[in-house]
């Protein structure tokens, strides 16, 4: 996997793949992990490649145990991962609001499945929109990319773990079942052309370390077990030093920390691609797979002469609200395809101003098969 | 045995807004932290290269009062978070406090699967028999016929012995002690910690407050008596008539063992990896 | 600006017939020729047997949606892959069965190809494990796809060292069965223009 040639190769790879082989260009030296289609050739790659890097791979006994052995190692200084699908990401949720509320640096790929429960393991669906941002009990933000190539499934993952560094939380990156297994030629760029982003280390003296320090704004400096430290965690609200404590104004100072430490990067953190959309008066939003389907279909409304373009979230959570609101002014409708029952849809009725004079529409499918480019066109069609 | 003054337990609880701690008078929980802070004493090891790990309820508040690296996790899980920190740092030493129904009902599978892997880690079960933190609900460790929240009736739910639990998990290093024995617990924990594999000390404890009341077993001194009385040294067992047995729980080292610990075979591993691609 | 090239390809059949790894190393060998190339794939929860099928789109121009749904090329090696697809068989595009398992056939187009790949691969080379490679390389001659070169150079790269001869050994043979396939129809055809 490692290109140690001087010019750029192209390289026919999975989405799965491309997943690995971005992990391991972030800098990931731990893996915990538990098999389950469609995900499982990231832990497969990755127990292959980082023995070899003398890193660390173990595959527990359920998601439960990945999760929580990705937050420990973490604590202890790596920058650890796991990937999971449909019924290993509900097993997780937990484990993500530990990392969440304890401001542990972690990533998680959920490769989505058809749901709920077992589901359709080797089909698409787009099912975990709403419960990568709600998932997990209790009330805190989240980060969560959203690829729809192989290229982009490379780029996105070494992004999610600068995310994680940076912001201290976990970072989730959801794929599609399709794009997880789907190959398309991609060069990997050279480590020099990558930008890591790994977490600042206090430089205070062991005494003076406060685990979550308010003065440093909102992202502050991580130390790791081992290093003199000496810090507690704790799932509990807890103070700045990260003891426990149930005053009020300490527990809602560490909800705010959570809630402005995205909030006030939004910028930062959304990534949107605008396709044909400058005199667009139709516009498709959709993400990961569908934004495919939903490039194509604009590619044939444009040849027919109507005037359609693609907004595509890269970033889903924190939702990209000024773009939508923005594209919601622009154009008379909205054509929202997406494989579960209007996730999508339901997030951005909530940008619309009036109720009753909708300008959205929705396309939805959930019986594990893909919205075909004729079929958004024909929706289209259906309402001008 | 050594002998560790009373300013070293001072010196190891983090004094800094901690006190007064959540447990109440009488629990064992307290001499249990002791007992593991004069056992880490006694070693003269580096305390930043200590990790307490726990899960959720009464004696998995234990970490925030110790100065150590400390991890306060999920209910269940605490043995899964100190797989993640000793898979990564294998030099450091990782203790896990924990309790019955956090240990073996909730988190009943990481512990047996960190039993068969052999993980370097000394897991300290504080076994109180009850659900404290929640007010007194029924545990895998109930005994037969004891009142619980949840077993007004008297428990039939049958118990786990966890020692037979972990040994037949393939635990090597597995012991029981009580909170009455603070001077044999304490050489197992120092055992333990130098034991590499999977170490497990079945810590028998009281909780007077709650299953104490609920089952009339008097109150923290007549607990604590009963630990004296009602338990045995599997080493004294042999010479005793089989009627002074009859219910008594057997203290003592069953296993101690040594067999490939996971770390190293991991290392082992990564070490081949290299010398074939040296090559 | 050269013309578009859009070309949707579906290998077809059931778990075990690897039709999963003729998608890559076809998809390989479109890279080798320097085009854009999504490869999908679709299978039941079974290993051997149930339901199996590999997407290949090949395009000078950036692929969308990556699955064949209307295509120019379908390869079938089971009678219920074939009945599946056979009717999203773009107008004039190609349908390859294979005999062995191939009955009946929905639609009847000239450029059907009708083998035994099966059967030929057991008796020609003493096993059906490579069926996958024959077939695919009958494939590649009759449509030109991709570069023949190209082709062998993604079948080495592909599979696994010690089965290298043994596949490449499928592959000429399903070129030699291509190039008689397009003599005799050559000659069928010669024939109807003298009557």
């Amino acid at each position: 996997m490692a290109q140690n040639s001087q010019k750029p190769v192209l390289t026919l790879m999975q989405g799965n793949e491309a997943v690995a082989a971005g992990a391991l260009a972030a800098g990931c030296n731990y893996f915990a992990g538990y098999p389950i289609t469609p995900s499982t050739e990231v832990a497969e790659i990755l127990a292959n490649e980082l023995p070899k890097r003398g890193h660390t791979f173990i595959q527990m006994e359920d998601e439960i145990a990945s999760i929580a052995a990705i937050i420990g190692a973490s604590l202890a200084g790596a920058k650890s991962f796991t990937a999971t699908s449909g019924p290993g990401f509900s097993l997780m949720q937990e484990g993500i609001g530990f990392a969440k509320i304890t401001e542990t640096p972690c990533v998680v790929v959920n490769v989505q499945r058809g749901g709920p429960s077992t589901g359709l393991p080797t089909s698409p669906a787009q099912g975990e929109i709403m419960q990568s941002r709600w998932g997990s009990h209790g009330d805190a933000p989240a980060i969560v990319l959203y690829p729809d190539s192989v290229k982009e499934s490379y780029a996105l993952t070494i992004r999610a773990f600068n995310l994680a560094e940076k912001y201290r939380t976990c970072v989730v990156l959801l794929l599609d079942e399709v794009l997880g297994h789907m190959r398309e030629a991609i060069t990997i760029p050279d480590a020099s052309e990558i930008q890591i982003i790994n977490r600042i280390k206090p430089t205070v003296p062991a005494n003076w370390y406060k685990h979550y320090d308010e003065n440093q704004k909102y992202l502050s400096p991580l130390a790791s077990y081992g290093e003199g430290y000496r810090f507690h965690v704790t799932g509990l609200a807890h103070d700045a030093q990260g003891f426990p404590t149930n005053k009020p104004q300490e527990a809602g100072a560490m909800m705010e920390r959570l809630q402005k430490k995205i909030v006030h990067n939004i910028r930062d953190l959304v990534q949107i691609e605008s396709y044909k959309m400058e005199d667009a008066n139709i516009a498709i939003f959709a993400a990961g797979i569908m934004a495919r389907s939903a490039k194509a279909a604009v590619k044939m409304a444009r040849a027919e002469g109507l005037k359609v373009g693609l907004l595509r979230p890269l970033t889903i959570w924190p939702f990209p609200d000024d773009a939508v609101r923005k594209m919601l002014k622009n154009v008379d409708y909205v054509v929202v395809p997406e494989l579960n029952q209007g996730q999508f849809l339901h997030e951005l009725r909530r940008l619309v101003k009036s109720t009753t004079d909708s300008k959205l529409i929705g396309l939805q499918r959930v019986n594990g098969t893909l919205i075909t480019p004729t079929e958004i066109l024909q929706k289209i069609k259906d309402v001008l | 045995m050594g002998k560790v003054s009373q300013r070293v337990v001072h010196d190891f609880l983090r004094h800094d807004k901690k006190f007064p701690h959540v447990w109440c008078s009488g629990c064992s929980n307290g001499t249990i932290l002791g007992t593991i802070i004069r056992a880490i004493a006694e070693q003269n090891l580096d305390r930043n290269n200590i990790t307490m790990v726990s899960g959720i309820g009464c004696s998995s508040r234990m970490p925030v009062y110790i100065d150590l690296n400390t991890l306060h996790s999920l209910h269940g899980r605490a043995i899964a978070f100190a797989t993640g920190i000793k898979t990564f740092k294998p030099d450091m030493k990782v203790i896990v406090v924990t309790g019955d129904g956090d240990s073996t009902a909730i988190g009943g599978n990481h512990l047996i699967h960190a039993a068969r892997r052999n993980i370097d880690m000394t897991v300290i079960v504080v076994n109180n028999n009850i659900y404290g933190m929640t007010g007194g609900q029924y545990s895998p460790t109930t005994p037969d016929d004891a009142k619980a929240t949840t077993s007004p009736y008297g428990n039939f739910d049958r118990q786990f012995d966890i020692c037979d639990l972990v040994i037949g998990a393939g635990a090597t290093y597995v012991a029981r002690s009580s909170a009455f024995h603070t001077m044999e617990l304490q050489k197992m924990i120092v055992d333990a910690m130098n034991h590499k594999g999977f170490s497990i000390i079945d810590v028998i404890s009281a909780c007077p407050v709650i299953y104490g009341r609920m089952n009339k077993k008097g109150g923290p001194p007549e607990m604590m008596q009963a630990m004296r009385d009602n338990t045995v040294l599997n080493t004294a067992t042999a010479k005793l008539p089989p009627e002074k047995l009859e219910g008594k729980t057997i203290r003592g080292v069953f296993k101690n063992v040594q067999c490939p610990e996971y770390c190293e075979q991991y290392a082992k591993v990564v070490e081949k990896i290299k010398e074939t691609s040296d090559e | 600006m050269s013309k578009l090239v859009f070309k949707e390809i579906r290998l077809s059949g059931s778990g075990g017939q690897g039709l999963i790894l003729g998608g890559i190393i076809l998809a390989n060998a479109a890279v080798n020729d320097g085009n854009k190339v999504t490869q999908t794939q679709s299978y039941g929860p079974e290993s051997r047997g149930g339901y199996s099928r590999a997407d290949v789109i090949i395009s000078n121009e950036d692929i969308n949606f990556p699955e064949a749904i209307r295509q120019d090329i379908l390869l079938s090696l089971t009678q219920e892959a074939c009945d599946k697809y056979s009717l999203d068989l773009k107008q004039g595009g190609i349908l390859i069965v294979d005999t062995t398992f191939v009955k009946y056939i929905a639609i009847q187009a000239p450029n059907t190809y009708e083998l035994p790949f099966t059967d030929i691969a057991q008796e020609q080379l003493g096993t059906q494990l490579v069926t996958n490679i024959l077939s695919l390389a009958f494939l590649v001659r009759i449509s030109g796809i991709v570069n023949e070169k190209s082709l062998e150079k993604a079948i080495r790269k592909t599979v696994k060292p010690a089965f290298v001869d043994l596949n490449i050994k499928a592959m000429k043979l399903g070129f030699s069965l291509a190039t008689k396939e397009k003599r005799l129809r050559q000659k069928e055809e010669d024939l109807e223009v003298q009557v």
